[in-house]
């Protein structure tokens, strides 16, 4: 089928998320002309996401439609490279979003910056700790950008996503009540931090006896009436839960579809095109430049949009995908360790401490919106790493996420699955329960990577994405020094018991952990080991930009989504203060 | 009758069918002190209005072949819909049911009735078609979506699982000037499913007006 051919534009952007939405607004307050493709369908937010329609657990949390539709396209999975990747069938370990906003529709608000440390983890723990510190098969690595480059950047994103949170570094200068491991930020957040419940009040009090340093967790939920950077109002949060997995009805949880996409629809040289899945970044004959993308329309239509630049910014998947599927970029050879693409897939580790108190009543269905309260006391350098043996690090929470009761029901260990002695457990514990939570952190390694599936087809026809991956002893050694951590403060609150989780062997796909998956497409300094640059631009095809979760070499331990919006502020400054003066080139 | 029994026309299920899970939800989730179980809390018509679904039949799951087994950590494998897997699982309990015991499930004791659930559950059971945890793990997944998700799905009647837990349903307005107060807050629980039938109050933003629950001493 021969593509219908439409006019050129100045740049054309794949995926409406977090990543794309600012990446367009930029480049569209720049002058260029902008045209962004998203395979999900459009929403009008204040007609869909109302009250009380989100605050329906089984419709969002279970059987999303703003989740990706796995019929159309998933990803194989397996364990480990002797094993036949089998398709991920139905989602469970993490929710890719298709729908335009993407997956920050239903994100639950955690607005963390990264540590300086997590930029250059290996040459300073390298330089603490000698070069035999990291596994021999870790490839974590350094970004080639540091924290102090990306500061700007990460204030530009915070004043767009209206964060709320208290300072602990100003300018060098610590302040109480905030995070004083953090990195020196140039001005306090544009919003409050979010109040703590009684259950964040408690564990502020324990950690801090114990001689922790607790701070409200930064969140994109608005803690006030906010109009951000674009001109846009943000509503204030009601706490009212169903936060994570599912949309908000208060435009209170900032996302493309409240803080971006209102403002940039009003623009003549910006056009939004929905259900149009993109399936090729088009190269001219000398394969050193892009053309444009080819991409399925809603009516099914093969249509070309030629275009000068092409920013790719869609999930960590595709983005990953798309590359491999236009043969950009030297695809990843985890035998050989030769290749770029595809290397250094990573995910998120977690793990908890359920607290039970007989005595004690809380009202768990308050909270979502990142209403936290957690410490960096183990996480970074603040780590004192004498005698630990593992890399990374984890920093320990207790969220009130708003305790929904399809997902949401504690019972001590020990209590039977189901029957007479289930239903009086959960009856008694709904409201007796909060859980201390370990958020840590996720090294790369040479036999974890992702490439196209032999096997194994979306409904165009095309190869799915095949992900190898498994827990390493690494972070297993890292979560049970964490546990252990999390029953010290468990047993300092006195509770009428605890349960703790055991550290599991295996990576599996069916329950949900995390949609913090990352890497793929990494950015760096070297060519030989990263598949961007640090301006996220190809190396090998430099009028291509690869932005999102996947340009992260290893996962920090606090969530990416910050990261990603910053990582977006700074690609698109990228393009207009330097490419634009030299287009086509790669940029130093 | 069963069918009017529940109050709702089934689509997808048999009667056999429907006194097969009647039985079985109730072992799962008991009607005692505590207030109705999953039987009661009409959780039959909810499975069977999500087997009439997309979810039913796995309208948004991937579903192309070679189909294998695969590993624990692989996830769901199976060529089967949950309709067909309800189908068929039933079908199959009840031989096994009828070989063992001499009868179908649902004429099984109590206790008969929960050691056959706790073979599915152990995968000890070997059915002709599917593994038996997979029907179990099935039924027991959709047992507590139905006991506890909203009632316009058609069960957790009369929010019965939300009073079981002290759940108010549909957010308040208010949650936020109590969210750092230690007071207890206790409601009567308030659905999407009372909002539409207009049994319950909302203010502007469609946040509803909940109605106190006094504390008793010593609760």
């Amino acid at each position: 089928m021969t593509p219908k051919k439409l006019k050129p534009v100045d740049a054309v952007v794949v995926g409406s998320g977090v990543a794309g939405s600012i990446i367009c607004m930029e480049l569209a307050n720049a002058g260029l002309q902008v045209v962004c493709l998203e395979r999900g369908r459009l929403v009008d937010p204040q007609n869909e996401f109302v009250m009380p329609y989100t605050n329906d657990e089984l419709k969002f949390d279970r059987h999303s439609d703003i989740f990706q539709n796995l019929s159309r396209e998933t990803i194989t999975f397996r364990n480990q490279m002797s094993e036949t990747a089998l398709p991920m069938r139905e989602l469970g370990s993490f929710k890719p979003g298709e729908i335009v906003g993407g997956t920050a529709v239903h994100w639950g608000c955690n607005a963390r910056r990264f540590l300086p440390y997590d930029f250059e983890i290996r040459s300073r723990m390298t330089k603490k700790h000698g070069k035999d510190f990291f596994p021999e098969d870790c490839t974590s690595q350094d970004w080639g950008v540091t924290y102090e480059e990306l500061e700007p950047y990460y204030d530009q994103f915070e004043h767009i996503y209206g964060v709320g949170g208290k300072a602990g570094n100003l300018n060098g200068e610590i302040h109480t009540g905030g995070n004083p491991f953090e990195g020196p930020r140039s001005r306090d957040y544009p919003n409050p931090p979010t109040l703590s419940t009684p259950q964040g009040q408690l564990f502020a009090k324990t950690a801090q006896s114990l001689g922790y340093h607790p701070f409200p967790g930064p969140a994109a939920a608005m803690t006030r009436d906010y109009t951000n950077l674009y001109k846009l109002h943000l509503g204030e949060c009601q706490r009212g839960g169903f936060c994570s997995s599912h949309a908000c009805a208060q435009g209170a949880k900032a996302n493309p579809l409240t803080a971006v996409l209102p403002a940039l629809m009003k623009k003549d040289n910006f056009e939004l095109r929905p259900l149009c899945n993109v399936i090729k970044i088009n190269k001219d004959s000398t394969g050193k430049q892009a053309t444009g993308v080819t991409y399925i329309d809603a009516r099914g239509q093969l249509v070309e949009q030629p275009a000068n630049i092409v920013v790719l910014a869609t999930y960590c998947f595709n983005n990953t995908r798309l590359l491999l599927l236009s043969g950009i970029g030297q695809p990843y050879d985890p035998v050989n360790g030769t290749g770029v693409v595809g290397r250094n897939y990573s995910y998120q580790t977690g793990s908890k401490v359920q607290v039970f108190f007989d005595d004690q009543e809380f009202n768990p269905f308050i909270g979502g919106g990142m209403t936290s309260v957690q410490f960096d006391d183990f996480n970074g350098e603040a780590l004192d790493r004498t005698g630990l043996g593992f890399v990374g690090s984890a920093y320990i929470a207790v969220s009130s996420a708003g305790a929904t009761p399809i997902k949401s029901k504690p019972v001590p260990s020990g209590t039977p699955r189901w029957g007479g002695a289930w239903k009086k457990a959960v009856a008694h514990n709904y409201r007796r329960s909060f859980s201390i939570g370990v958020h840590g952190s996720c090294q790369s390694y040479r036999q974890h990577y992702l490439d196209l599936d032999p096997t194994y087809r979306d409904s165009n026809g095309l190869p799915l994405l095949r992900m190898t991956f498994d827990w390493h002893q690494n972070e297993q050694k890292m979560l049970k020094f964490m546990n252990e951590k999390c029953v010290e403060i468990a047993k300092a609150m006195s509770p009428s018991t605890y349960s703790t989780h055991a550290v599991p062997t295996k990576y599996s796909i069916i329950p949900y952990q995390s949609t913090h998956n990352i890497g793929g497409a990494v950015m760096g300094a070297d060519p030989s080991t990263s598949v961007v640059n640090k301006h996220l631009q190809s190396w090998d095809v430099p009028n291509v930009f690869v932005v999102g979760g996947s340009a992260f070499p290893q996962n920090a331990a606090v969530g990416p989504t910050e990261t990603i919006g910053m990582l977006a502020c700074w690609t698109a400054d990228g393009i207009k203060d330097l490419y634009l003066k030299r287009p086509g080139q790669l940029m130093v | 009758m069963d069918e009017s029994k529940h109050g709702h026309a089934f689509s997808c299920l048999t009667q056999m069918e429907i006194r097969f899970l009647d039985a079985a939800v109730e072992r799962l989730i008991p009607t005692d002190d505590l207030g109705p179980g999953a039987k009661d809390a009409d959780v039959t018509v909810y499975i069977d209005r999500q087997l009439s679904s997309v979810w039913g039949t796995h309208g948004r799951n991937y579903r192309s072949g070679p189909w294998l087994e695969g590993t624990p950590q692989q996830g769901f494998q199976s060529r089967l819909t949950p309709q067909e897997i309800y189908h068929v699982g039933i079908l199959e309990t009840n031989q096994y049911c009828k070989n063992v015991y001499g009868k179908n499930f649902e004429f099984l004791t109590p206790e008969q009735q929960d050691e056959v659930l706790q073979a599915l559950e152990k995968d000890k059971v070997s059915l002709p078609s599917l593994s038996s945890k997979l029907f179990f793990d099935l039924l027991w997944r959709n047992t507590e979506e139905g006991f506890f998700a909203d009632p316009m799905y058609g069960g957790n009647k009369d929010k019965a699982g939300w009073r079981l837990l002290g759940f108010p349903g549909v957010a308040s307005g208010a949650y936020n000037t109590h969210i750092n107060k230690i007071e207890i807050y206790r409601a009567e629980p308030v659905s999407i499913l009372d909002i539409q039938q207009n049994k319950a109050k909302v203010d502007a933003q469609g946040y509803v007006k909940h109605v106190m629950i006094k504390q008793k001493d010593g609760q």
